[in-house]
């Protein structure tokens, strides 16, 4: 079954310095322990083409059901020295989300379950 | 009985919102205010300011919250912690003596900012090597603006037993805005790493203000009410025990998603996470939905902190610019193209070059890169063009170049109401460390 990771994650990215972190926060056991065994360091690298150009680097969050990768001189310098239009990294974890998986049929119990009407409503304030 | 006090935090960066401590403030049941006003470059552009007018170098919107909110802040007997005073808190301070005829109380802490006197540290044989990339700092000593030492949070406990409202200072970490009145008021030892660790997660958790109540949310349709978001509250016991929340009333959602989120923005090594009072392992933490709206977070481990305390130095590397124009269909990628090489052309011919110089479409790839396929030529994009260069002059040039094209290059240019790209200083980050022995901090109590 082909799915997007924001049908199974979050994520949530940032700066450290010349790097930006991507956080990737799963819901279940079963969906994350197969992120552990098939989001790789070389499937981000692969995919952030022309983002991620040196080594990427993964940590595992077991307890918070989390990876967090690190995508190692993303920024350019980063900061004030940077010359990219995000040079915070702050779009790198929407990005992700758009990532295609090919995941096990079983995992349809596992979608996020999105409802149409979330979207279109004016905000309650 | 088991002691608790609410903290929370009105303040992620200067320039967040004027109006969420305002209405915590008014608003919230809470024993603390953290505000957070300062980012690395912040510093830089703070120590730029007070270099030009010895009365600046803080944040001033801080002195005009106090300005407005102080009678509360005297009734409800609240705590303020800050790091507005930027690089000049004792002048802060004076300011909101000022305007609230001395009737809030001020402890200055002070001791971390040593722009004047790192190069007689440097002289003296001290390395202050990049912790990133491992240079010596000879090579950028004489470019220096701004270098402030990231303070531990024990300093802030020992403000608060003045009984002061305020506690200002300049560099003191983000999350000791949270540990420094834990420790005041549960009388934690430098040892107790545990107990630290856990009111260090818990100031990542709202340092960041509404990141961790459904700003920012990857799942941003399930906030219904973004325009009175909640910023958020922790209530935390003398064990390090503590829970996150937001005021009844206002918008946004806290969940185990949200925090964690939060949790994983701006980290490197989960295990290893450095902060001046202790090492923390993020891969401990436990969180648990306690009720709706409410998060509980236990489990925190810690180890000894290093012996070093972090710097963040600033220097000045060059000046830069970014321009932008927008181009519409038919062929506006072909167009944005012959653009973008007509002005480096034009530069080019005069015998100008820059160090660095980048290309993006915004509405196209200026963040995804390669990343995603577009199989169609866009309806509009914006060009932003971007150059670096030691020399100003290169840049001012630079910046008289892009008008023209509206009229003498491809047609359907528009977009140009800003005038012309400014000129601006490039601030570089210097992360380095300095030993916990060289380091003194003071109060100044006012």
């Amino acid at each position: 079954m082909k799915i997007k990771l924001m049908d199974i994650a979050c994520t949530r990215s940032g700066d450290k310095g010349d790097s930006s972190n991507i956080g990737v926060v799963f819901e279940y056991n079963d969906t994350y322990n197969w992120a552990v065994k098939n989001i790789t360091t070389e499937m981000i690298k692969k995919y952030l083409e022309g983002i991620a150009k040196a080594e990427v680097i993964r940590y595992e969050l077991p307890n918070l059901l989390a990876l967090n990768f690190i995508i190692k001189g993303s920024l350019e310098g980063g900061g004030s020295d940077s010359l990219l239009h995000d040079a915070q990294g702050k779009t790198h974890g929407q990005l992700l989300l758009l990532l295609e998986l090919e995941v096990p049929e079983s995992f349809s119990q596992y979608l996020y379950n999105f409802k149409d009407e979330y979207l279109g409503k004016d905000d309650k304030a | 009985m088991n002691k608790i006090i609410k903290i929370a935090n009105g303040q992620g960066f200067w320039g967040d919102s004027v109006d969420a401590p305002f209405d915590l403030i008014n608003n919230a049941d809470i024993d603390y205010l953290t505000l957070d006003y300062l980012a690395e470059v912040t510093m830089a552009i703070m120590q730029k300011q007070y270099n030009k007018n010895k009365g600046r170098g803080y944040a001033n919107d801080f002195v005009d919250l106090i300005e407005k909110s102080m009678d509360i802040i005297i009734s409800k007997n609240l705590k303020i912690i800050t790091n507005a005073g930027g690089v000049n808190p004792y002048k802060c301070a004076e300011e909101i003596q000022k305007i609230t005829t001395n009737k809030i109380k001020i402890a200055v802490v002070e001791g971390d900012n040593i722009v004047d006197k790192i190069n007689g540290y440097i002289e003296s044989g001290i390395s202050f090597n990049n912790i990133d990339n491992g240079k010596s700092i000879e090579e950028i000593k004489d470019s220096i603006c701004s270098a402030n030492i990231y303070i531990d949070s024990f300093i802030v406990a020992e403000a608060l037993k003045s009984q002061p409202h305020i506690v200002l200072g300049g560099r003191i970490t983000d999350p000791g805005l949270v540990v420094g009145p834990c420790i005041y008021e549960f009388k934690w030892g430098r040892e107790e790493h545990k107990k630290l660790a856990a009111a260090t997660v818990a100031g990542h958790i709202i340092e960041c203000g509404a990141q961790c109540t459904g700003g920012n949310y990857s799942r941003w349709w399930e906030n219904d009410n973004f325009t009175n978001i909640g910023y958020p509250i922790i209530s935390i016991n003398e064990d390090g025990l503590f829970d996150v929340y937001k005021d009844k009333g206002t918008g946004g959602l806290v969940n185990k998603l949200t925090v964690t989120e939060q949790l994983l923005y701006e980290m490197g090594n989960p295990k290893q996470y450095l902060s001046p009072d202790v090492t923390v392992d993020f891969t401990s933490i436990k969180l648990n939905n306690k009720k709706d709206g409410i998060v509980s977070v236990s489990n925190v481990e810690g180890l000894k902190p290093t012996d070093t305390f972090k710097v963040a130095v600033n220097y000045i590397s060059g000046y830069k610019a970014n321009g932008k124009l927008t181009v519409t269909a038919p062929h506006a990628i072909q167009k944005a193209n012959k653009i973008s090489q007509i002005i480096l052309d034009r530069l080019k011919r005069k015998g100008i070059q820059f160090d660095e110089h980048r290309v993006d479409f915004i509405g196209y790839n200026s963040c995804s890169a390669a990343t995603l396929q577009v199989d169609k030529d866009p309806n509009e994009l914006t060009i932003s063009i971007s150059v670096k260069d030691q020399s100003k002059s290169k840049i001012e040039t630079f910046s008289k170049e892009l008008a023209p094209l509206i009229t003498n290059g491809p047609p359907g240019i528009t977009g140009f109401s800003g005038g012309r790209p400014k000129v601006q200083e490039v601030i570089s980050y210097w992360p380095t460390l300095i030993s916990k022995s060289m380091v003194e901090t003071k109060i100044k109590v006012y």
